[in-house]
């Protein structure tokens, strides 16, 4: 690369620049946090060196194919396995009765949650088309399907509830008995008294409903795992792509009745989750089981098919909204009834409550929203089970509150931005008890708001939007919270029989000086080898090169909970902050000892241990670490031996914040819209690594784009899947992403080791709200009032042809 | 997503080809560029118990000039018409590289072959659109010796030909050269197949439109051709008006149905669009003939 191509590519040539010129001032110590440190991992990546499930070889290994329900909802009279029992380099061929009737439950300790089992196959009931029965293992996978194809399943089929217009209906079949009217859970969040009288007196009152599609995360690598078990160690071994290895494990040990030290849980690379892989799949215990049964390795790799209409989806929702505003456009009052459609089975360990307890809690976002109750339901029906996908309820919670201020904002004549900057929290709020019982420690909400604004204006799109070429351009600007990395304490107020929250970090320091952290997070793309080793490295003043993270192993980390709910960095990086605190004590009463001095006197600075004020008197950590394994007889008999340290974090959970702003065109000849331009402010606190941040803000908008505009899991009225492959299930690729500005706000939280908040999910977040906005202010002068995700071409057309429904069709079949 | 299993023969010449094809009987398949094919096969929704792979057949990559038409061997992949900048092609053919500019993504392009599509008969292959644009005709190979088959009896129904089981398409000869050409689909996502496509080509002889070719995609089981909406431009001035009569006549052809990308009416609003815009383009982009 020559100097003038670097040039033109800030993201590559910053970091290196950034370092020199601290490294120029020998007074200032060298700080990592903060830095764009290329990512550790993508050397390995790039070059095909990565070591995700399928690269590991084992050409003995069985492999898995299951034999899925044809149907929507049914009861199963036969299944006969002995034609493909006799197939060649057929295995097994293996029901649930044969298994013994594994099943896992997740389970909420509250009064309004029903508890449903989910058996691994199903056992007589089938409740979603795609839904395993029986698990063939056969030598290799080609062969595994020709048997699966020769399994004979006898199904009486019965009518499927589907639709959120389904939910609750009593002339359908009930499909968990526990639960006749379908309700498996019923939050009642907050009440208000006073709500039904504030909002009769309103001068502006909103009753408006809501809608968002059935997506699923679609991550590039889809679910695959290897079960072996291992004579030596007494212990199945379960290499599987997850988020989540300590919570897989307790599944299995829980469906098998094993105990959890017998189980060992081992995620290598990992090709994405976004909440997908969060949670425990029914296959990859059934491989567990298999595995342990046979006492031969076996493996299973999800197709494409499978992972579109088999694994997890989410966002099915619908908001019933009563919002009052005063003359000045202010909030008085809210009022929401919120239902979703959770599919077939409560998952494991998170339960289906996930969505409608994050929807009635966190809906007021930003906003000062007056008198406020919420009801939000959990309806079970024939489509799979949903799981925490990426943002869990946000983007529709964020969808609604600003499709009420875009609607509010119109009717009383005012400016879109003004009409935020008057509802939101403004900075001498903070600390801000909201009515929804959360206390939101400091952000920059209003500063993001107006960082927003500016930065459109200079954009120049409003003068875009006068443009008179056939296209219909409009902008969307939405202002928003994102709660991240919950605690126990946080989590404990959802009442999981399983609450995560905290995470313990171990730092431990070789004979060379290298070190090596181990976390119960399991970074699955986003860059953890990288911003872990940052902060380790500030603490020890020592090189990020020479900090390696181990992660995702349940035999090698302590006991963790996993990556999601933006909560790693915070919490995994925060209890290895405190571990690596700890380690540097070690090693400044080591060197205080042999460079006789007093261990507060010892500062670590570049490598070294230093007396400060006598930077002469030093000692390099390597020299330290290199005496402490091999010449302890020189140092006096400390309790403990060598350098390592232990550390935790659990905090409450914080508030990152951003504002976004969205440039679509619709073209009227086609009905299609494209986003154009985009602009990201983000705050989440401590930037630990500008260049990681972008690029979760990159993907989520990506994402969040997708379901407002291209992805929908859709449904035949029998409860066939129509979007069984990539042609109809439409993830936008990179032609139909714009370039995405990214710009930061700092709020330090002082809530945690680092300063940072998570941010793992603002994108996904915020970018729906923002296009919507966007297509109906491009649609202003048709009245567009469209208020439901994805938006396509032939509702745009509808809109502009005057025979829109703003609440539109509920099937797309 | 593991295809059920077959017999694989690799052949060397289209006359092996058509040998191993009539010894096989009607369950085997020709197995050219495989973009088609092959994902049919993984989903297990083309079960063929035997596939003839032609990868090997010499002679089939070629675009030569026979006089007005413009003769495509079977084997050549979609890229080398689209970077293809021969007089033969660009002389009444120049659309031809701009259509396979709509087909699929840069690697399919380069895997995939032109008779292939033309076999396989995707109601929105650009091929099959310019086969019937250009009225062209089909050579095919059998136990009998070559026939050729003329667009507008080649496409049966949804992916099916009058070719026999034992027959390989081995030539696409197109015809009719035309100075306007032009291909406008509509997708979702580039690359996607087209919701609906239309292509139009024609020639202006004293200020007059003549020899004009409409044909839509996406819109019925094969490609279709609109003769009441090519007569309203033919003789008509090449301007704006006459686009939108030919439009609309386009649009009240035809009777597309509904699925996940949209209903009928929608189908009919993008074919109005999406002819006017062809018409357009094609005046704009005339060839150098």
């Amino acid at each position: 690369m020559n100097a003038e191509q670097a040039a033109s590519q800030p993201d590559a040539a910053e970091p290196n620049t950034a370092i020199d010129a601290q490294a120029t001032e020998p007074d200032k110590p060298k700080r990592w946090v903060g830095n764009r440190l290329p990512r550790r991992e993508d050397p390995r990546m790039l070059r095909g060196s990565g070591r995700f499930v399928d690269d590991i070889p084992d050409p003995h290994a069985y492999h898995l194919a299951f034999v899925r329900s044809p149907v929507a909802s049914g009861r199963i009279t036969e299944i006969l396995t002995e034609d493909a029992i006799s197939m060649p380099g057929v295995v097994a061929v293996l029901t649930s009765a044969d298994l013994g009737h594994p099943s896992l439950t997740a389970v909420l300790e509250r009064e309004e949650f029903v508890p449903t089992t989910m058996p691994l196959l199903a056992k007589d009931r089938v409740r979603y088309a795609g839904e395993p029965i029986v698990a063939v293992v056969a030598e290799n996978r080609y062969l595994a399907e020709d048997a699966a194809d020769n399994v004979w399943v006898e199904i009486e089929e019965m009518p499927p509830v589907l639709s959120l217009e389904d939910l609750g209906r009593s002339d359908l079949p009930v499909i968990h008995d526990e639960a006749p009217d379908g309700v498996l859970v019923d939050l009642q969040m907050f009440t208000d008294d006073l709500l039904d009288d504030v909002l009769g007196s309103a001068p502006l009152v909103l009753e408006e409903i809501f809608r968002s599609g059935r997506v699923t995360a679609a991550p590039m690598e889809s679910r695959t795992c290897r079960a072996d078990w291992r004579d030596r160690d007494e212990q199945l071994v379960l290499e599987v792509s997850t988020q989540v290895p300590h919570q897989v494990r307790s599944g299995i040990a829980q469906a098998l009745g094993v105990p959890e030290r017998k189980v060992r849980v081992i995620a290598p690379d990992v090709g994405g989750g976004f909440g997908l892989k969060c949670v425990v799949g029914r296959e990859e215990v059934v491989a567990a089981a298999i595995a342990m049964r046979m006492r031969h390795a076996v493996r299973w790799s999800e197709d494409r098919q499978e992972n579109l209409i088999a694994s997890f989806h989410g966002r099915e929702q619908e908001y019933r909204i009563r919002a009052g505003f005063d003359d000045e456009g202010r909030f008085v009052g809210l009022e929401a009834d919120i239902r979703c459609n959770i599919g077939a089975y409560s998952v494991y360990p998170f339960s289906c409550a996930v969505e409608p307890l994050m929807a009635a809690t966190e809906l007021p976002g930003v906003y000062k929203v007056g008198r406020y109750a919420a009801r939000a339901r959990g309806f079970a029906s024939n489509k799979p089970p949903t799981a925490p996908y990426r943002g869990v309820s946000r983007p529709q919670i964020v969808l609604v509150m600003e499709r009420l201020m875009d609607k509010a904002a119109r009717s009383l004549g005012l400016d879109r931005v003004e009409i935020r900057r008057r509802n939101t929290i403004q900075p001498d709020d903070f600390p801000y008890l909201g009515p929804n019982g959360i206390t939101y420690e400091p952000g920059s909400y209003v500063e993001a708001l107006e960082l927003c604004a500016a930065e459109v204006g200079k954009a120049g799109w409003r003068e875009q939007c006068e443009r008179q070429d056939g296209l219909l351009r409009g902008i969307g600007i939405v202002n928003f919270s994102e709660r991240t990395a919950y605690g126990t304490a946080t989590m404990g107020m959802r009442k999981m029989q399983m609450t995560p929250g905290f995470e313990v970090s171990h730092v431990r320091m070789d004979a060379s000086g290298d070190v090596v952290v181990t976390s119960g997070t399991c970074g699955h793309g986003q860059g953890h080898e990288t911003t872990f080793a940052q902060i380790v490295a500030d603490v020890l003043a020592i090189s990020p090169d020479r900090i390696k993270l181990r992660q995702g192993d349940t035999d090698v980390t302590s006991f963790g909970w996993g990556t999601f709910a933006s909560r790693s960095l915070v919490i995994g990086g925060g209890s290895a902050a405190v571990a690596a605190r700890r380690l540097a004590d070690q090693l400044r009463e080591v060197a205080a000892e042999m460079l006789e001095a007093e261990p507060t006197d010892i500062e670590l600075v570049d490598g070294h241990a230093q007396v400060r004020g006598a930077p002469d008197a030093r000692l390099t950590i390597d020299e330290i670490a290199a005496t402490v394994h091999f010449r302890s007889h020189t140092l006096v008999q400390r309790e403990e031996q060598l350098l390592e340290a232990r550390g935790s974090a659990d905090p409450p959970g914080m508030f990152s914040n951003a504002a976004h702003a969205a440039l679509v065109e619709v073209d009227p000849g086609t009905g299609d819209a494209q986003v154009v331009d985009y602009i990201v402010i983000e705050d989440c606190g401590v930037v630990v690594n500008p260049m990681i941040v972008d690029g979760q803000v990159r993907g989520g908008v990506a994402q969040g784009i997708g379901s407002a505009l291209y992805e929908e899991m859709s449904y035949s009225p029998e409860g066939q899947p129509l979007t069984g492959t990539f042609m109809d299930y439409m993830v936008p690729t990179a032609s139909e992403i714009p370039r995405v500005a990214v710009h930061h706000l700092e709020t330090p939280c002082d809530q945690t080791e680092t300063g940072a908040k998570g941010m793992g999910e603002g994108g996904t977040i915020g970018a729906p709200a923002a296009v919507l906005s966007a297509l109906n202010d491009a649609l202003r002068d048709y009245d567009a009032d469209i208020d439901f995700v994805p938006v396509r071409p032939a509702d745009l057309l509808a809109v502009l042809e005057g025979t829109s429904n703003s609440e539109r069709r509920l099937e797309t079949a | 997503m593991k295809p059920a299993s077959f017999e694989y023969h690799r052949a060397y010449t289209p006359e092996e080809v058509v040998e191993v094809l009539t010894e096989l009987g009607e369950d085997a398949k020709i197995l050219a560029g495989g973009q088609s094919l092959a994902p049919m096969m993984n989903f297990r929704l083309a079960r063929p118990s035997a596939l003839v792979d032609v990868n090997t057949v010499a002679g089939l990559d070629y675009i030569r000039r026979e006089g007005d038409e413009l003769c495509v061997g079977a084997l050549t992949r979609h890229r080398t018409l689209e970077i293809s900048i021969a007089d033969d092609v660009r002389d009444g053919f120049g659309l031809l590289p701009r259509a396979a500019r709509w087909i699929g993504h840069y690697p399919i392009r380069s895997r995939g072959t032109v008779g292939g599509s033309i076999a396989h008969s995707d109601p929105t292959a650009e091929w099959c659109l310019m086969a019937r644009l250009y009225d062209a005709q089909v050579v095919v190979l059998g136990p009998d010796g070559r026939r050729a088959i003329p667009s507008e009896d080649w496409f049966t129904g949804f992916l099916t030909t009058a070719s026999g089981p034992d027959e390989m398409v081995v030539e696409t000869r197109f015809g009719r050269p035309r100075a306007h050409g032009a291909l406008t689909e509509y997708a979702r996502r580039r690359g996607d197949f087209a919701i609906a496509a239309a292509a139009v080509a024609f020639d202006v002889v004293d200020g007059r439109c003549h020899d004009v070719s409409i044909v839509l995609g996406g819109v019925a089981n094969e490609p279709l051709r609109l003769p009441e909406a090519e007569a309203i431009v033919e003789g008509a001035a090449p301007e704006e008006d006459t686009w939108t009569a030919a439009a609309r006549s386009a649009a009240a052809a035809i009777r597309p149905g509904s699925d996940l990308n949209g209903d009928d009416h929608y189908r009919r609003h993008l074919v109005d669009t999406l002819t006017r815009r062809a018409f357009a383009e094609a005046l704009e982009t005339g060839n150098s003939r």
